[in-house]
């Protein structure tokens, strides 16, 4: 593969030297982030490339708020919180789901939305709270559990809905305009769903490149190249440099699931606010499988941690090493953001990967 | 082996109360699948005859869930897991004793099946179940679907061989570093089946005793520094001990690194690092380059070393560090695995 990746490289330096001026990309998804590290692409790439990790780790866009929730819920009796993998470290304004179930909480990791229905099934006098986080990758599945739900009549079942809308909090960034980004580096999983025309309007209305790719080494160094070169030449279009696995309509199949269960609402973000129209929740027919609703519980107010700049880390403001707390504060061991909790986590990424390296000066 | 008269399809409470219903579960369901002349008295303790000039002596505590997984069962992984630990100590193991808690409601055919895969491992390692003992303990879990469990205490003795220098503070730049076949089988299996994890796979749990493959590499007369078993924390926790020993640095070939399609897969899908995966039958060695030939070769002309390989070598760089070189051409750098790495989201 490397002889690939050095042909790669040899066309990145070319297309950021016809650029002429320092180049920033940003990666929306924490899978490209963790790729780009534990590939060591970092050090590959030329030095007026500058990478950003953007706001598309599910677990480090969760709002505060929606985290407060699900701990909330864990301590109602007969409640079994039913999560993906990376929940259960993040911190809560009352310690994390992991804390909440070495006291006594029943929380499970499962891999997907259906094991928890399978466990509300198997445990009928449990309330099985599945929480539903993630993009669009995620969200279908979600979907679909809730209408399985409904065709089992099971009433010991209910979603969390934290789901978010990938392209939104692109736009988002984009109008908050303080982030100098010259092109998107977007996901091949979420562009699977949703397709890849879905980023029509970042290149039309933003006018800034965006190119869908994979998460092989060679995929993203492939994806990059595609990128500069449209910089270097001032367009500003969408290309599917994933056209194996990615179609410009994405999934009809999931999009409809999406839109006959689910509604677009504005939504909570950690760090960014809410963002109109930018996550989904439970359409009125399925609101009774609606967690918040079912335990009537309110969500509150997000009060991030004051030493944590996630929020910024996420937006691309700044990196994992500017924050003050970053390795020393704020470690895996002793996480206080979720960047530093998720293995999709800029922080976590540039800790596990990098911060050996950066001591020693490469 | 024995078919007892089943009174009880399940562990009950009173199989741990010390009476006859007791008594029965070890004499027909536990000694007559573990027989040897050490526990066939039933005598308070054991007594191994000796000699050499010192013992390894080590326990470990088994706690898997599920109790039978693809590749292995608990039994298996109790055997097999102090019996590694003797091992990569240099040891040659003599003997090892059981201790059995099991939760009321276990099914007693579970227990057979545990049992006769405690007894195949230990022939399989050339060792004995010298002592043992049973309690039983009320059901945890009542009221739920959940499977009743069973938790297994093995201590183990063995013989340390003459001549042998293991120690992580002798290693020095320029020393091979060997894995004895593909990793991250184990940890990826044990995955593959737990309760909402679940996904389709071929993947089967490496566990195995590694006494035989270990005596044929010690008998080879190769300067070994330094051996361990890539349990919890997989390669990449070893590699942090033994960077973190000897004050060297390590450097890994990613291309070199034994996987299989499958667990590079299952790897990928759960977001893990197969470095930081747990193995059962797998170990590290750390060799002079000058006899890494022939270390390999005997790895290999074993069966449960057939897909061993060079991964790496020992350097001076400071401060010392794991670094891995990627397949795409890239370094970083490889940390020991915080806890349990969790699956991640998409």
């Amino acid at each position: 593969m490397s002889r690939f990746v050095d042909e790669l490289r040899a066309e990145l330096a070319a297309a950021c030297r016809a650029v002429g001026r320092p180049v920033q990309i940003m990666e929306v998804c924490g899978t490209h982030t963790v790729s780009i590290f534990r590939n060591g692409l970092r050090p590959l790439l030329p030095e007026n490339l500058r990478l950003v990790s953007g706001p598309g780790c599910p677990v480090c866009v969760t709002a505060q708020r929606h985290i407060d929730a699900a701990l909330e819920l864990a301590a109602r009796p007969g409640v079994l919180i039913a999560t993906y993998g990376d929940m259960v470290r993040v911190p809560g304004r009352r310690g994390s789901l992991e804390r909440q179930r070495a006291a006594g909480a029943q929380v499970r990791v499962v891999n997907s939305a259906r094991s928890a229905l399978e466990m509300a099934r198997d445990n009928p006098r449990q309330q099985v709270v599945f929480l539903g986080v993630g993009f669009e990758t995620t969200a279908p599945a979600t979907a679909a559990t809730v209408l399985a739900a409904e065709r089992l009549e099971l009433d010991n079942f209910s979603a969390l809905m934290c789901h978010k809308l990938v392209v939104p909090a692109m736009a988002a960034l984009l109008d908050a305009g303080d982030v100098p980004l010259d092109g998107f580096l977007a996901p091949g999983h979420v562009s699977v769903i949703i397709g890849a025309g879905a980023y029509r309007p970042i290149a039309e209305r933003y006018r800034r490149p965006v190119v869908v790719a994979g998460f092989e080494p060679d995929s993203i160094l492939r994806g990059l190249v595609a990128l500069v070169r449209q910089i270097a030449s001032g367009r500003a279009a969408v290309e599917n440099a994933y056209s194996a696995v990615v179609r410009d309509e994405g999934n009809r199949v999931a999009l409809d699931l999406l839109e006959r269960v689910c509604v677009v609402a504005d939504t909570p973000w950690r760090a960014l606010g809410v963002i109109p129209r930018s996550g989904l929740e439970l359409g009125p027919a399925y609101r009774r499988f609606d967690a918040l609703e079912r335990f009537d519980v309110h969500l509150g107010e997000d009060e991030d941690h004051p030493a944590c700049r996630c929020g910024e880390v996420i937006t691309g403001r700044v990196l994992p090493a500017d924050c003050a707390a970053f390795g020393r504060a704020c470690t895996p061991l002793t996480p206080i953001g979720p960047c530093m909790v998720s293995s999709e986590g800029t922080c976590a990424a540039w800790y596990k990967y990098g911060r050996g390296l950066a001591e020693r000066g490469t | 082996m024995t078919q007892p008269r089943a009174t009880h399809d399940h562990v009950v409470l009173a199989h741990g109360g010390g009476g006859e219903l007791m008594g029965r579960l070890i004499r027909e369901h536990i000694v007559p699948r573990l027989d040897n002349p050490w526990l066939a008295g039933l005598t308070d303790g054991a007594v191994v005859p000796w000699s050499g000039d010192a013992v390894v002596f080590t326990t470990d505590s088994y706690v898997v869930t599920p109790l039978e997984f693809p590749g292995g069962d608990i039994g298996r992984l109790a055997v097999a897991g102090t019996v590694n630990d003797l091992a990569v100590m240099g040891a040659e193991p003599v003997a090892l004793s059981l201790g059995l808690i099991l939760e009321e409601g276990l099914p007693l055919a579970v227990l057979d099946r545990v049992l006769d895969s405690v007894a195949a491992t230990a022939r399989e390692a050339g060792i004995a179940i010298a002592s043992g003992d049973t309690k039983v303990i009320e059901r945890r879990t009542a009221g739920s679907e959940a499977a009743a469990q069973m938790f297994i205490n093995t201590a183990g003795v063995g013989r340390r061989r003459p001549g042998l220098h293991l120690d992580v503070a002798r290693i020095e730049p320029g020393d091979a570093v060997l894995v004895t076949g593909p990793l991250a089988e184990h940890g990826l299996a044990i995955l593959s089946v737990r309760a909402g994890l679940e996904f389709e796979s071929t993947l089967r749990s490496d566990v195995a005793p590694l006494s035989g493959l270990l005596a044929a590499v010690f008998a080879t007369g190769a300067v070994v520094r330094f051996v361990r078993d890539a349990t919890r924390g997989g390669v990449a926790g070893v590699l942090a001990d033994i960077a973190a020993g000897c004050g060297q640095s390590v450097e890994i070939d990613e291309h070199a690194v034994p996987l299989s399609p499958t667990a590079r897969h299952a790897a990928e899908m759960l977001g893990l690092d197969p470095l930081a995966v747990a193995n059962e039958g797998k170990c590290v060695l750390v060799v002079a380059a000058a006899d890494v030939e022939r270390v390999l070769a005997a790895c290999r002309s074993h069966p449960l070393g057939r897909g061993a390989a060079v991964v790496g070598r020992v350097t001076a760089s400071q401060p010392p560090l794991v670094e891995l070189l990627t397949r795409a051409g890239g370094r970083r750098i490889v940390q020991r695995p915080y806890g349990e790495d969790l699956p991640r989201i998409c």
